[in-house]
């Protein structure tokens, strides 16, 4: 047997559906027999009849009723079409979910999966990366699973938290990433993991960019260099504590994520790693991100704005040449 | 399906059988009013940080909107809806608490003003972009319905200005997708109930200045809601008469809309029904001020008495599950 990345989302749904009478789907699309833009919910609607609810195209809407539904004992899980067209969301989500427990006492349990990250040919309104935008508010947790088994337990963990969880889907591994079978459980929500082991350089990375870096670290250990791969998992909260230990052991730092450049969580990465472990560092940290531009259409230009194995096996030389 | 009702004649008005909870929802408005007199007067003193927002003109709807509610139905009040918050059942020191930052109070100094609720008593909190509240009304009336309740409305209240956001029309139409037991009153000085039409409500529109004419036309959207009618659109004639905040003396408001019908104080026009049918007699009309002044001045005075919020003391978590807190320094 081998199980997808997005099928292990879908599992991962039908399970909550089948195990929690609270749980209902919302998004466009999602239900009929349509299964949702990525089929991530395919089938489920005949399985769970009422439960998988198609919305208009009102991202404002979806989770400003999902909001009030889980106030009421629900535990909704939003689907948005893609991460992108979230923004139209973000009052909804930040000024909304994000302030209540703070305000009121009162918590909203709402999971938002965003699909999102770059595919070849989906151009800028199809491919972003939000999770640095939901990590800056406070209030939400903010998840970024980059294997299959994560991406399916660490969904039922979102919808079991009863604060809003944004659960950032990665599109590209959607297909390219397969496992055997589904774990029962997971890590704990909250603590990154060490992908691969390594003596000389640290790579803190997290959801599509944690292949990519272990393809580059697959490069590199091929010129006798070792990397280790620090996977986040949660971009908040962020695993400092994990993520330290690392740089004690290598004295160097490389960060990789696929969002735009200014600030976000490999800026934070770094501020706190030169805070708390400045004296652990051999020489100055260093971070990769995509452009400081939208995101490009054709495969020529997407395959060069955001971050691959050859530019963050580049980047790690010069790293370690310092 | 747009259903027009026709805006109240003041010359039948007297005519017209006076609503059996005409006399409760006055007391209402009188303490509004009272209460938020008494807000403003506390501001001009320096007493109040932020702003304060008051409904005056507005408590003959706003108390319309709380008063046919019952406790396991959803209310969604706005900025000017001290009157139905007060007629569904918010404690007045609620009020004074959370005006005068008090650490007891249900924002605990975390949010002000208007900005409260109490979500698990099924009064949510607004958020000050506006529209926002209408979906998630829509929400919490799926959710009874998901958990099999029957006979649960929910209202929330919105302005003109709202009504042109895009939250506010998308929650209006999710709520006819969704076919959910919701009323949306609106505040307006320009009549925009053909807006139902677009959305699938049942829509009416009435003069928000004459209280018994918000009873019946509110009373009756609540009712035709509940009974399982489409969402319902009331639209009340009406204008603020204060600014947007005390901050805002309101000089832009013309002497020529002052004197159309529907700048007329609600308040007043009520009281004078009261005394022109003889509803009740002076003294209980006296005691009835004196009541709602009695029970302003313990608000507040239980309030100035409260404990303040302290930054080194406050629990800086905005997270139910501590654990889960970003760890950052």
């Amino acid at each position: 047997m081998s199980i997808t990345y997005l099928e292990a989302i879908r599992e991962a749904q039908a399970k909550l559906l089948r195990e929690d009478e609270r749980v209902f789907i919302y998004g466009q699309d999602v239900g009929g027999t349509f299964g949702g833009a990525f089929k991530a919910t395919k089938g489920l609607a005949k399985e769970f009849p009422g439960r998988v609810l198609n919305t208009p195209i009102s991202e404002d809407a979806i989770v400003g009723t999902a909001i009030g539904a889980a106030l009421n004992g629900m535990r909704p899980i939003v689907e948005m079409q893609f991460a992108d067209f979230s923004s139209i969301a973000l009052n909804q989500i930040l000024n909304h979910a994000g302030t209540h427990y703070w305000r009121t006492q009162v918590p909203v349990p709402i999971t938002v999966r965003l699909p999102g990250g770059g595919t070849k040919g989906s151009g800028p309104f199809h491919s972003q990366s939000m999770e640095s935008i939901y990590a800056h508010y406070p209030g939400l947790i903010v998840m970024t699973p980059a294997t299959v088994e994560d991406a399916y337990t660490m969904l039922i963990e979102a919808v079991a938290i009863d604060d809003p969880v944004i659960y950032c889907e990665h599109k590209y591994l959607y297909y390219h990433l397969k496992a055997d079978k589904l774990p029962e459980k997971g890590l704990p929500t909250g603590r990154a993991r060490i992908a691969r082991a390594g003596r000389d350089l640290t790579i803190v990375t997290y959801s599509a960019m944690v292949q990519e870096s272990l393809s580059a670290a697959e490069e590199l250990a091929r010129e006798g260099l070792e990397s280790e791969v620090v996977d986040l998992r949660t971009v908040k909260p962020l695993d400092t504590d994990t993520v330290l230990a690392s740089v004690a052991r290598t004295g160097r730092l490389l960060c990789v994520g696929e969002s735009f450049p200014w600030g976000g969580a490999t800026a934070e990465i770094i501020a706190r790693v030169t805070s708390a472990g400045f004296h652990l560092l051999d020489a100055a940290p260093v971070r990769i991100n995509a452009k400081d531009t939208p995101i490009p259409y054709h495969p020529n230009l997407w395959s060069a704005h955001r971050p691959s194995a050859k530019t963050i096996a580049a980047k790690a030389r010069m790293l370690l040449r310092e | 399906m747009l259903q027009t009702a026709p805006r109240s004649k003041r010359t039948t008005a007297k005519k017209a059988p006076v609503h059996e909870r005409f006399r409760e929802a006055f007391r209402w408005m009188l303490l509004a009013r009272t209460m938020e007199e008494k807000l403003v007067s506390l501001y001009r003193g320096g007493h109040i940080t932020g702003g304060v927002y008051i409904g005056k003109g507005q408590e003959a709807i706003s108390v319309a909107c709380g008063l046919f509610l019952e406790k396991n139905d959803i209310f969604a009040p706005l900025i000017r809806d001290q009157a139905g918050r007060s007629a569904f059942g918010e404690p007045l020191v609620d009020v004074a608490r959370t005006y005068l930052g008090s650490r007891l109070g249900p924002m605990r100094g975390r949010d002000g003003n208007i900005h409260r609720g109490r979500p698990s008593d099924n009064q949510l909190a607004m958020i000050s972009h506006l529209g926002a509240m209408v979906s998630a009304t829509v929400g919490a009336l799926m959710a009874k319905r998901f958990k099999g309740e029957k006979k649960f409305v929910g209202l929330t209240a919105i302005g003109e200005g709202g009504m042109q956001t895009g939250s506010c029309h998308e929650g209006m139409n999710i709520a006819a997708v969704e076919q959910v037991p919701l009323v949306v009153v609106a505040f307006a000085s320009h009549d925009l109930v053909e807006r139902a039409i677009g959305y699938g409500f049942e829509g009416y529109s009435l003069d928000g200045t004459d209280l018994n004419a918000c009873l019946d036309v509110i009373g009756s959207a609540v009712k035709r809601a509940r009974a399982g009618r489409p969402p319902q659109l009331v639209v009340a004639a009406m204008l603020r008469l204060s600014g947007h905040g005390e901050h805002d003396d309101a000089s832009y408001v013309t002497d020529e809309i002052k004197r159309q019908p529907f700048a007329q104080d609600c308040l007043k026009l009520a009281e004078k029904k009261i005394v022109d049918l003889e509803l009740v007699d002076a003294e209980t009309l006296r005691s009835w001020r004196d009541d709602a002044a009695a029970k302003v001045e313990e608000a507040i005075t239980t309030a100035q008495q409260d404990p303040q919020p302290a930054g080194e003391k406050e629990d800086w978590c905005a997270l139910h599950t501590r654990e889960l807190l970003d760890q950052m320094e």
